[in-house]
């Protein structure tokens, strides 16, 4: 089947470009919860539970947690190279930004369409955050 | 968002690459909220950490060449030269705090390494615009201060202090200081301890928002505000808050409201303290250690510890820590208190948080503490929560219950 490809625009938070893999997660995410050596979800009762974020563009609806504990969390991923490469967001707060910051991972909100109806896990996912834009190709099936 | 023309250059990197970054961060911030400008700050509260990600932006700005252009005080880290007599820090671990409260020094900020720096060594006024970090400082800055304050994160705290701005949004404008939840308070308020309660059950019940506070019948201490505001951060986010009458900037429920006041209330009786108390009293048994200052206590409470300990003896097994800051260990030791405590076989203990690696001799050990916010961090094994007499008494006693 021929994948298709669509085109959205979003809001610039902490610019940069990352694609890879889609990784939705309809939960918050708390970045000190996984682990910092292969990005895997540590919280048991979270819906990525054992999954890892290593190298995929997370999409998810807000941070959690503490400021000291998050910002750590994301920066701990991104010294061993198993960070998202990229992040949209629904609900953004100071905390998550300056975590994205100090781990230099794009992170983009408002998107056109609603993230969680127009991607799904799998999708290919081009985050351009300076141009303000991101690109989906859907997942073949 | 607007840039000036000065601006615009720090963000060209004509100031260095320390402002560049800090800017940096504090444009990502303004955009993300839709704020039109940045605005003047006239101090800054960073809540330094001590852990990696903190180190990482510390030294960014340090080595770039930044410092502090308004007052920006620190939170505790811990002195590794004290810790390291006393117990087996992980030398990695002892090396990040060393290099974390060396670049604060090199950026220019007020060493304080406390967590309650609104006391002494950083004091913003009614009606100033600044930005504190540090959960339990940022509601008693807005609401018991009556300066405006966004929650901060360590980061943007500490590079606001840099630029001398923030960005306008959020709590620094007035129409978003308005009520959220009214909670009607009914049960009596005795001390400290019932305050702790009081902003635990708070802070659970609304998780998110700006509570105003009816029913309050006399004005509280400024420890009891204290109190109410770190635990009403572990339970729940509360960066702001009103008690009609005792709070600065409302002096009525429908002001705190600016005139939209909700029909559903909260209310809060002597039965939800006794539970939230009972929650919080997980075990009975032998203790190992009792850790108070959780936030850092002040030199009155450095006196009623004095008091209570007066005479008497810790038992063998347990140890005894008191968090404090600097400034007030200065006039405790001088007012006799920290002589009382060191002779009944206590510590009073400067510059630290018991969230810190140097605590690292009691992950597996049982203990007691008057702050729910200090059991929340789980660098033990169990943390006991109750009053500071019960403490002590079990302290003396070397069990609880």
């Amino acid at each position: 089947m021929k994948s298709s490809e669509i085109t959205l625009k979003c809001h610039k938070i902490i610019g940069g470009y990352g694609e890879g893999e889609a990784l939705v997660s309809h939960e918050p995410i708390c970045f000190y919860l996984t682990d910092p050596k292969t990005g895997v979800v540590r919280e048991r009762s979270h819906e990525l539970a054992g999954k890892s974020l290593a190298n995929k563009v997370l999409v998810f609806p807000s941070g959690k947690a503490s400021s000291v504990v998050q910002i750590d969390g994301l920066f701990k991923l991104a010294s061993n190279v198993v960070a998202p490469k990229a992040m949209i967001v629904k609900d953004v707060e100071t905390v998550l930004i300056v975590s994205a910051f100090i781990a230099k991972v794009p992170l983009v909100d408002r998107l056109e369409r609603d993230p969680f109806e127009i991607i799904h896990t799998g999708d290919f996912v081009k985050v351009d955050a300076a141009k303000g834009t991101v690109t989906i190709t859907k997942r073949k099936s | 968002m607007y840039l000036t023309k000065e601006e615009e250059r720090i963000l060209a990197g004509e100031f260095g690459e320390g402002t560049e970054k800090a800017l940096e961060l504090l444009v990502a911030i303004g955009d993300a909220y839709d704020a039109e400008k940045m605005i003047p700050i006239s101090r800054a509260h960073a809540a330094s950490s001590g852990q990696e990600g903190d180190l990482y932006f510390v030294e960014l700005l340090a080595n770039g060449g930044a410092r502090c252009k308004v007052p920006t005080s620190t939170n505790p880290v811990y002195d590794i030269e004290y810790f390291d007599k006393l117990f087996d820090v992980p030398k990695d671990e002892g090396e990040v705090a060393r290099r974390v409260m060396d670049a604060y020094k090199r950026v220019g900020a007020i060493l304080s390494w406390s967590c309650v720096p609104y006391l002494a060594e950083n004091i913003p006024l009614y009606g100033e615009t600044v930005a504190f970090s540090e959960s339990s400082a940022t509601p008693y800055v807005n609401s018991v201060i009556g300066a405006r304050t966004n929650r901060e994160a360590a980061q943007s705290a500490l590079a606001a202090g840099v630029i001398g701005k923030a960005p306008e949004y959020g709590l620094l404008i007035r129409e978003n200081r308005k009520g959220t939840d009214l909670v009607k308070v009914e049960a009596i308020l005795k001390d400290e301890f019932d305050y702790t309660l009081l902003g635990y059950y708070v802070g659970k019940r609304i998780g998110y928002g700006i509570p105003v506070l009816k029913g309050i019948s006399r004005q509280p201490s400024t420890e009891e505000f204290i109190n109410f505001c770190a635990m009403s951060n572990v339970s729940g986010a509360i960066s702001m808050f009103y008690m009609p009458g005792f709070t600065v900037e409302a002096s009525t429920v429908e002001e705190a409201f600016q005139g939209d006041v909700p029909k559903d209330k909260i209310t809060v009786t002597d039965h939800e303290l006794r539970q939230a108390c009972d929650e919080l009293q997980t075990t009975s048994g032998g203790i190992d250690f009792v850790m108070l200052g959780c936030p850092h206590y002040t030199l009155k409470q450095l006196g009623d510890v004095a008091r209570l300990l007066n005479g008497k003896k810790i038992h063998d097994g347990v140890s005894f820590w008191v968090c404090t800051s600097a400034t007030a260990k200065v006039l405790a030791k001088r007012n006799g208190y920290v002589g009382v405590i060191e002779k009944a076989g206590g510590h009073v203990v400067v510059d630290t948080c018991i969230d810190e690696p140097c605590w690292i001799a009691y992950k597996d050990k049982v203990g007691m503490t008057d702050s729910p916010k200090c059991a929340y961090y789980r660098r033990f094994k169990e943390a006991i929560v109750a009053r500071l007499e019960d403490c002590v008494e079990a302290a003396i006693k070397g069990r609880w219950g």
